[in-house]
Parts: structure tokens; C-alpha cells; sequence
């Protein structure tokens, strides 16, 4: 499994796309919002959870359809569904790699990109906790929906309008613990509501996703 | 016994290709199929290989018997040679690759990105990996496809010695690539005759 791992993250460095884009969409995002909104501050700061939780969203979904879609092209996924390691675990691990290289990097850059945003100060440390609990999911529940659609040609549409719904709950909840934190507010109940979905998530989602790459291999 | 197909029958696309089929496989033996394109040769070392299930019968082995090799051949392009071999040795819990590479003359190539290498080459790569993972039952489907004849007879000893050291192998192929010793399961006699789409099943389509 760490052989998986390790290939997945240098692979998404070697070809770059996977690795850099989700990021640089995350921060053209950032960019823009304020751009498009105008210079009012306290607006700003006053949708700039919800912005940056959507902006993780989204940059989460563009690299989620090459998931499974390049080692089945390939005939990996084949070789992977005969090897020992039992499908579940390809696609925990995958799942994991995408976190790596998509939610991880993005839960770090996030502070900067609040700045621009105009972000209450306060909820700068809720902004990176709640992301660094919520994103895992983003890439687990991607996984289930990569697995569903990877035998599709242009999966990529079907993928997000499956899997944007899925997010729902991790989206509010997420921007939940980061408007209680820029308030003030007590923030346990949307971080454990949070945490609880990662927990869920990561717990079941890999035996669907392997369920439903066994149905699309054959 | 390596393998043993009881009563087996497989489809395609819902539609069953294969029906009836038993044989088995025993240690040092190889099994050659034939029959013309679209007789159901891939999906028969499919079901083998455990990717798809059998319409009826079944497959009895032992746990990590069959090594599949398709069309194609699992690399990936921006992973350099001796990167791609090392993963599927490493996926199979295993770390030699050397007498893989030696095997299948690919040992100069080692530095070389999977994507530079010729169409021959990466197949020569992908039939190495059947030798790093260790399994004793070789699936292999057309496995001569773009391999000139020098490596046609380089793999035909690879998998000699295979089967020598008690390993067997069941090739779909058209090429006679030298192993007179294989035997030939010919598909015709086991093809389903009349498909779903005849007559009156019209209806229901």
C-alpha cells in the first residue's frame, strides 16, 4: 500500500496538472471574489467562509476525475484489481494521495488566501482546523464518485453533479465553525459535526467506491 | 492442480460468449486458445483473473494464483522503467527486478520514462511484470502484439523457463510463437449458438 501511495503522490508531481491546478484555481478564486464583489471590508469579511469552503470545494472536484479514470485507461486498474492489496484499500489509498496533494496544500494556503478576503482574525486558526478536518472528506466522497463514473467518456460532468451534493454537509458545516469562529461563537457543535462526517466518510466510502469499481471493471 | 474451470461460462456485455466449458491446468502446462476475434478469449482469461464474475460455474484456485496480462500493460508514462517495474513488484510484496529486466533485455532501458520507450519495449516491460509478481499462473492475452521476432522468441524462453520451475500459463493468441508442447483449447465448440438478439427477444430490446 505504501508502494500505491508513494507512486500516486510522484506521479502528481512528475505531471504537475493534479498537483498544481487545484491550487492555483483556489487562488484565482481568491482573487477574484473581492475583485467581483467590490472594496466594501465588512462584506467581505462577512462571506468570506463561505467563499473559501466553496473554493476548496471546487478545487477539490478538478482533479477528482482523473482519480481512477487514468489507471483504468491504462489498464492499472485491472492489474490492481488482481493484486493483493484488496480494492478498498486502492481506494483508501488513492483517496488519501488526492488528500495530500489537493486538500492539504489547499488547508495550508488558506490563511494567506483569507487575508484577502478580509477574514475576521480570529478565524483564521477555525479556518485551517475546520479545513483540515473537512477536506479528507472532499476527498473521500470524490473517490466513491470517481469510482462510479470511471468508465464513462467526460465522467468529469456526471462526477461533480453526483458528488457536489455529497459536500453539502461538509460545506456547511465547515463554514459553520469558521463564521462562529470570526464572531466569537462557541464552535464545538459544527466541529464535531464536521469531524463526524470525516470520520463516516472514511469509514464506509471505500467499501462502496471498491463496490462500484468491481461493477464498472467487468 | 494450478487452476481448474468447472462447467464455466462467461459474457460479454450481458450476452453469454462461452458456455460448458471444464478444463484444468497443471503445474508445467501450457493452454493455447483459439478461435476467431469476438469468440470470447478475453473475456474467458477475464473471468479467470477474478475482474468479472462467471454466468454460471466456477473458477477453483488457490488464492493468488493468476498474474493477468492485457492489452494493456498497467505503465505509466511519466515513471521511469525500472520506477514502473519496481511498483508491481512492491504492489505483490516483492523487491527483485533485476533478473526481470535481464529476462526480457531490458536492463539499458532502466532510466528510460515508460513513455519514450516503443511499443515493443513497453510490452517487453509489461510481460517483465508478470515475472516480478511471483504468481504461478501466467493469464496472458495476445501477449505477442507489437513484439518483432527476436522478442517473440526472448519471451517464448521466458516463459519456458516459467513453466519448467512449475509455473503454467493460459495464452489467447494468433501467433505460433514455439511452444509445440502447449495444449490448444479451441473456443468453437463451447460458443453459445443462438444469441439473445434472434427472433422474438426482438421485443424486448
Amino acid at each position: 500500500m505504501r508502494a500505491l501511495l508513494l507512486r500516486d503522490l510522484r506521479l502528481a508531481m512528475r505531471t504537475g496538472g493534479g498537483f498544481g491546478l487545484g491550487l492555483a484555481f483556489f487562488l484565482i478564486l481568491a482573487v477574484l471574489v473581492p475583485l467581483g464583489v467590490g472594496a466594501d471590508g465588512s462584506i467581505l469579511g462577512r462571506i468570506a467562509p463561505g467563499i473559501l469552503w466553496v473554493g476548496a470545494l471546487l478545487s477539490c472536484l478538478l482533479s477528482l476525475d482523473r482519480l481512477f479514470a487514468l489507471d483504468q485507461e491504462d489498464g492499472s486498474l485491472d492489474l490492481l484489481a488482481t493484486s493483493p492489496i484488496p480494492l478498498e484499500g486502492v481506494v483508501a489509498v488513492k483517496a488519501l494521495a488526492h488528500w495530500l496533494v489537493t486538500g492539504l496544500p489547499l488547508t495550508l494556503l488558506a490563511p494567506f488566501l483569507a487575508l484577502l478576503m478580509n477574514l475576521a482574525p480570529a478565524a483564521y486558526g477555525w479556518l485551517v482546523v475546520s479545513l483540515f478536518i473537512g477536506t479528507p472528506t472532499l476527498s473521500i466522497v470524490g473517490a466513491f464518485g470517481a469510482a462510479l463514473t470511471v468508465g464513462l467518456r467526460r465522467g468529469g460532468l456526471l462526477l461533480s453533479l453526483l458528488v457536489l451534493p455529497l459536500y453539502m454537509p461538509t460545506l456547511i458545516f465547515g463554514a459553520e465553525v469558521v463564521r462562529r469562529g470570526a464572531e466569537g461563537m462557541a464552535i464545538a457543535t459544527p466541529l464535531a459535526l464536521l469531524a463526524a462526517i470525516s470520520l463516516g466518510a472514511a469509514a464506509l466510502l471505500p467499501f462502496a467506491a471498491a463496490a462500484a469499481l468491481r461493477v464498472n471493471l467487468r | 492442480m494450478l487452476i481448474e474451470a468447472r462447467n464455466l461460462a462467461v459474457a460479454r456485455g450481458g450476452v453469454t460468449v462461452l458456455q460448458g466449458m471444464s478444463f484444468a491446468l497443471a503445474a508445467g502446462e501450457a493452454l493455447t486458445l483459439r478461435g476467431p476475434n469476438g469468440s470470447g478469449k478475453t473475456t474467458l482469461l477475464r473471468t479467470l483473473a477474478g475482474l468479472q464474475l462467471p454466468v454460471a460455474g466456477k473458477v477453483v484456485m488457490p488464492p493468488e494464483t493468476v498474474a493477468y496480462a492485457a492489452h494493456a500493460d498497467g505503465l505509466k508514462s511519466t515513471l521511469t522503467l525500472a520506477e514502473n517495474l519496481g511498483f508491481w513488484a512492491a504492489i505483490h510484496g516483492r523487491d527483485a527486478t533485476a533478473g526481470a529486466l535481464r529476462a526480457l533485455d531490458l536492463a539499458a532501458l532502466v532510466r528510460r520514462r515508460a513513455g519514450e520507450l516503443s511499443a515493443g519495449q513497453k510490452r517487453r516491460l509489461g510481460l517483465a511484470r508478470l515475472l516480478v509478481t511471483g504468481r504461478p499462473v501466467w493469464l496472458l492475452d495476445e501477449p505477442t502484439v507489437s513484439l518483432d521476432q527476436a522478442s517473440v522468441e526472448l519471451f517464448a524462453g521466458v516463459l519456458r523457463s516459467h513453466l519448467a520451475t512449475g509455473g503454467g500459463a493460459i495464452i489467447a493468441t494468433h501467433v505460433e510463437f514455439g511452444l509445440p508442447e502447449a495444449r490448444v483449447l479451441e473456443l468453437g465448440p463451447y460458443r453459445v449458438r443462438s444469441l439473445v438478439r434472434d427472433g422474438f427477444d426482438e421485443a424486448f430490446l
